[in-house]
């Protein structure tokens, strides 16, 4: 490559500013290696910049590139250095294209996210010559997904722990989510247990504000958590959220949570790449489950023209190592097409997972026994749709109804017991053949004959539904089977 | 009280025939299925009795059906349990496992409170019936 001239004649070590395309960043017949993380890129170039153009600045900019030919790069390999872009694809009907990128691993620290991340979101995301830029998926091969600890405990241990199989685990979030005292706090946490939930949840919010500081939250929480499975003969849990402005303070509460029983902590994606791998450390070496809490994602997840797809941000959470995320619940309050949905789903449980354009997974991706997160769907769900979310998320799920559970005419544990009856008969139905999601409304007309909490529930929430359209769709329209 | 360990606690207990629609799913799925029992029901006891090894050739529901109404005839005032083993590569854990029957009382447990330093509260669930020594928690030995 020395020796080789660019369209102007010029040549690739001339100074002064040569296109990214012609100095290696563009390299249509490279073939990737199995060691190099791919990356899919959305992008819409400025109005004159070609394609392919935008597409090699994309691998510069976020490789070894800078804008301008600078002679130190001939004192490197830098043919290896230079992250190459392979495949520039046009998306039918609009001005986006995709554009696939291929790193060697050398240019990656093993076991950071932060670096990663600096790397492949770190500059490029402001570059002018683009109008949009969004990361849709990548590749991180078993070489460099063997370098970071991966999940805490992962579904199979955390179901081991709690002693809970076969059918979808149950939580809530407390309400109202601020304002509530540590001992009122703790008897939402009791009521929602004992009725039947396996998990009650700080909301994200939830630190340690004046109305409630954290060390009185916890006291309270574990009264309530050891009352209900004294009450039960059960193992309950309640995410403790430990998210604080340090990580000493995090430790801190970290600890204290551990010391006095709980079996569960929460921290929130805001804390940052680096506090999640050191939390998940933590939660490894001392038996804890860790929960993820994805707030401020949606500020970057949402809009399909910018920022970084969830299914990315789902790879890294398993690789960062944490055991609970929350993904989507397709019927709920929140953003979640299910096609997509699914895709996140099966990134985050599945060890081998296929490239599937239908589901927005642009690459297979081999999880090299990594263990699996749970995946949690929360945000306006109840007991009246779970014929749709067992079909929708399958068994190895969190499925949290706060609402669906707290706003319960009769309390909020008989709003526990309408959705533990609720899963359980479903469950039972689907094993024992019958068409669930077809029969589902019997199913639960018939379990609500003998269950009063379920019959309530079903009468209040009976026409509640989220049907609004989503932003973030996979490209690939499915031809529907006749 | 009524314990609610279990895949199927909340629902009312089942019939033979419903349980033998879970154990043939569970060999419908390839799931080896185990029988247990025991007299200790503390949420964080593992280990039950085993009843026999599990049924790895067991391919007809009725088959098990013979043996777990064997181990409720043997054992017809403790708790027994049925589960389905899932040996598949990333599983290789229970994938289902629910009660087939219950004591005619269960007392449930009490929770003990060890108050200590700084509010800080130890606490452990005990078992009413573990109180007294295995063999005579549960039927009518137990006055």
């Amino acid at each position: 490559m020395a020796g080789k001239s660019s369209s102007n004649g010029k040549s690739r070590w001339s100074a002064g500013v040569t296109p990214y395309a012609e100095m290696g960043y563009w390299e249509p017949d490279y073939e990737p290696k199995p060691t190099d993380i791919l990356c899919a890129f959305r992008f819409v170039p400025q109005e004159g910049v070609e394609a392919i153009e935008a597409a090699a600045a994309i691998a510069g900019e976020s490789s070894t590139a800078t804008w301008t030919v600078v002679w130190t790069d001939r004192l490197t390999a830098h043919e290896h250095y230079q992250a190459k872009c392979y495949r520039v694809v046009p998306v039918p009907g609009t001005d986006q294209f995709i554009c696939y990128i291929a790193y060697d691993l050398d240019l990656f620290e093993e076991g950071s996210i932060a670096n990663l991340t600096s790397s492949i979101i770190g500059n490029v995301f402001g570059f002018k010559a683009l109008k949009s830029l969004r990361l849709e998926d990548m590749r991180i091969p078993p070489h460099y997904t063997k370098t970071f600890q991966g999940p805490a405990h992962g579904i199979v241990m955390e179901r081991e722990y709690l002693n809970k199989y076969g059918r979808p685990l149950l939580g809530a979030t407390t309400k109202p989510k601020l304002g509530l005292s540590a001992r009122i706090y703790g008897r939402v946490v009791y009521e929602a247990l004992k009725g039947g939930l396996d998990f009650v949840k700080d909301d994200e919010n939830i630190n340690s504000q004046p109305f409630m500081r954290w060390r009185d939250r916890f006291l309270f929480c574990m009264e309530a958590v050891n009352k209900a499975q004294a009450a039960t003969g059960e193992i309950k849990g309640h995410y403790l959220n430990v998210t604080a402005g340090t990580m000493e303070d995090m430790y801190e509460r970290a600890e204290f949570a551990k010391e006095i029983g709980s079996v569960i902590v929460m921290i929130d994606l805001t804390i940052g790449y680096t506090a999640i791998q050191s939390m998940a450390k933590w939660c490894r070496k001392h038996g804890v489950i860790l929960h993820l809490h994805r707030a401020g994602h949606s500020t970057y997840t949402r809009q399909k023209t910018h920022g970084v797809s969830f299914r990315v941000i789902s790879k890294w959470m398993r690789l960062a190592g944490v055991d609970h995320i929350h993904a989507g619940t397709v019927v709920g309050k929140l953003e979640g097409d299910p096609a997509t949905t699914k895709g996140y789903y099966q990134t985050l449980r599945d060890d081998k997972v296929a490239a599937d354009p239908s589901l927005g997974l642009y690459f297979e991706q081999d999880w090299a026994s990594m263990p699996a997160v749970m995946p949690v769907a929360s945000g306006g769900i109840h007991a009246g749709q779970m014929h749709q979310l067992l079909h929708l998320l399958g068994e190895d799920v969190v499925l949290q109804f706060g609402g669906g559970t707290i706003g319960h005419p009769d309390g909020i544990a008989d709003g526990a017991t309408a959705n533990r009856v609720a899963v359980e008969a479903m469950i039972q139905a689907r094993n024992a053949g019958r068409d669930y999601l077809n029969e589902g409304p019997e199913i639960l007309a018939a379990a609500a004959k003998w269950s009063p909490s379920l019959r309530k529930a079903l009468e209040i929430w009976k026409d509640i539904t989220f049907n609004f359209e989503s932003t973030d769709v996979p490209d690939a329209v499915v031809t529907p089977t006749v | 009280m009524r314990i609610t360990q279990g895949t199927f606690s909340y629902l009312p207990d089942f019939t033979y025939e419903q349980i033998r629609e879970q154990v043939q799913y569970c060999l419908d799925n390839d799931w080896p299925v185990s029988i247990e029992y025991t007299d200790d029901p503390h949420p964080r006891n593992v280990y039950w009795e085993m009843w026999g090894l599990p049924m790895f050739e067991a391919k007809d529901a009725a088959a098990v059906m013979l043996e777990v109404n064997g181990c409720r005839k043997a054992h017809p005032h403790l708790y027994v349990r049925i589960s389905g083993y899932d040996r598949r590569l990333g599983r290789q854990t229970t994938a289902i496992s629910f009660l087939v029957q219950r004591p005619p009382h269960e007392p449930g447990f009490r929770l003990a409170r060890q108050e200590g330093a700084d509010r800080q509260i130890r606490y452990t669930t005990l078992s009413y019936a573990t109180d007294r020594p295995s063999g005579e928690r549960y039927g009518p030995d137990r006055t």
